[in-house]
C-alpha cells in the first residue's frame, strides 16, 4: 500500500478528495479517448495495408517497364532524356485534426503547363516503351501520395495511442489507488484521534465526578 | 503550406521519378542518408520516399522523424522488388498502438 507523505489533517483530506475526483474524471476521459483512437486506427490500418500492397504491385510493373525501355535504347540517352523534367510536383500540406492528433493532408500540385504532355524529351531518340513507363509512373503518383498520407497518419496515431494508454494505466494503477489509500489512512488517523479524545474526555469526566463526590462527602 | 517531394534511392530505381517531377537524390545501395534527410527535412520537403534497401541501413534517421507531422518518410520498393520492410513498418505500428500485432497471420 503506497501512501503519500502528507499531514493527516482535515485540510489535507479534503484536498486529496478533490484530487481523487479529478483523477477519476481524467481517467474516464482518457479511456474514452483511447478507445476512440483505437477504433479510428483499426479503420485506417486496413486501408494502409491495402494501399501498400497495391503500390508494391504497381511499382514492380513500372520498374519492369523501365528495364525494358532501358534495354531498347542507350543508357546515356535514357539518362539524358529523363534528366530535365517538364514540371515539378509539390505536395500541398494541410493539417487535419483526428481526435486531437494533427495529421497531414496531402494534395498534389505542379507547376507544369497542363496543355503540354508530361514527356520531358523529344521522341526522336527514345523508344515507345519509355513513354509507356513514364505514363505508368505518373499514374502511380496519386497512389504514392495516398500511401504517404495514410502511413504518416497511422504513425502519428500509433504514437498518440501509446501515450494515452500509458496515461490511462498510470492513473488507473498508480495515481487513483495511491490517493484512495492515502485518504483511507488519513481518515483512520483522524478517527483514531477522535476516539482518543473521547476516551480522554470520559476519563476526565469520571475524575471530576469523583472529585465532586469527595468534596460533597466531606 | 506547399512542400516539395523527394525521392532517395539507387539510380536504377529512382531515375524515372525525375521525369514526373519529383526531386531525385541518388545514393549508393548501403550509403548513410542521415545527413541528406536532415537537410531535406529542414528545407521544406514534406514527403521523402526512400527505397527499402536504403531504409534498411538507415533506420535511426527514419525513427527520428517518426513522431513529427512532417516530413513523412515513406519506404517504396526498389528496382529489385519489395523487401517487405514497408509492410513490416505497418505491423510495427500496429504493435505499438495495440500492444500486439493483431494482423499477423
Amino acid at each position: 500500500m503506497a501512501v503519500l507523505q502528507v499531514n493527516p489533517t482535515r485540510m489535507e483530506l479534503s484536498r486529496l478528495k478533490k484530487r481523487l475526483a479529478t483523477s477519476r474524471r481524467g481517467h474516464k476521459l482518457l479511456k474514452d479517448k483511447r478507445d476512440d483512437l483505437m477504433k479510428k486506427f483499426l479503420e485506417l490500418i486496413r486501408e494502409n495495408m491495402e494501399l501498400r500492397v497495391q503500390l508494391e504491385d504497381r511499382m514492380a510493373e513500372v520498374y519492369e517497364g523501365f528495364v525494358i525501355a532501358g534495354a531498347s535504347m542507350d543508357d546515356a540517352v535514357l539518362q539524358e532524356s529523363l534528366m530535365l523534367p517538364q514540371k515539378q510536383v509539390f505536395a500541398e500540406v494541410k493539417s487535419r485534426n483526428v481526435m486531437s492528433v494533427n495529421v497531414p493532408d496531402f494534395r498534389f500540385t505542379d507547376d507544369g503547363d497542363p496543355a503540354r504532355d508530361i514527356y520531358p524529351y523529344g521522341f526522336a531518340f527514345t523508344s515507345g516503351e519509355l513513354d509507356a513507363s513514364v505514363d505508368a509512373l505518373s499514374e502511380v503518383l496519386p497512389l504514392m501520395l495516398q500511401l504517404a498520407q495514410a502511413e504518416k497518419t497511422i504513425q502519428l496515431l500509433a504514437e498518440e495511442i501509446e501515450k494515452t494508454r500509458r496515461r490511462v494505466n498510470a492513473l488507473e494503477y498508480v495515481q487513483i489507488p495511491t490517493l484512495q489509500d492515502t485518504i483511507k489512512s488519513i481518515t483512520m488517523k483522524l478517527d483514531e484521534n477522535e476516539r482518543g479524545n473521547l476516551a480522554r474526555l470520559m476519563k476526565i469526566k469520571d475524575m471530576m465526578i469523583a472529585q465532586q463526590r469527595e468534596a460533597s462527602g466531606e | 503550406m506547399q512542400t516539395k517531394i523527394a525521392v532517395i534511392g539507387d539510380r536504377g530505381s529512382v531515375q524515372g521519378f525525375k521525369a514526373v517531377g519529383f526531386d531525385v537524390f541518388e545514393a549508393e545501395k548501403d550509403a548513410s542518408i542521415a545527413e541528406l534527410v536532415n537537410d531535406l527535412a529542414k528545407s521544406e520537403y514534406g514527403i521523402i520516399f526512400v527505397t527499402e534497401e536504403l531504409i534498411a541501413v538507415n533506420m535511426d534517421v527514419v525513427e527520428k522523424y517518426k513522431d513529427d507531422m512532417l516530413p513523412a518518410i515513406i519506404p517504396i520498393p526498389g528496382r529489385n522488388g519489395s523487401l517487405g520492410i514497408g509492410m513490416a513498418n505497418i505491423h510495427k505500428n500496429v504493435e505499438r498502438a495495440v500492444g500486439a500485432d493483431i494482423f499477423n497471420n
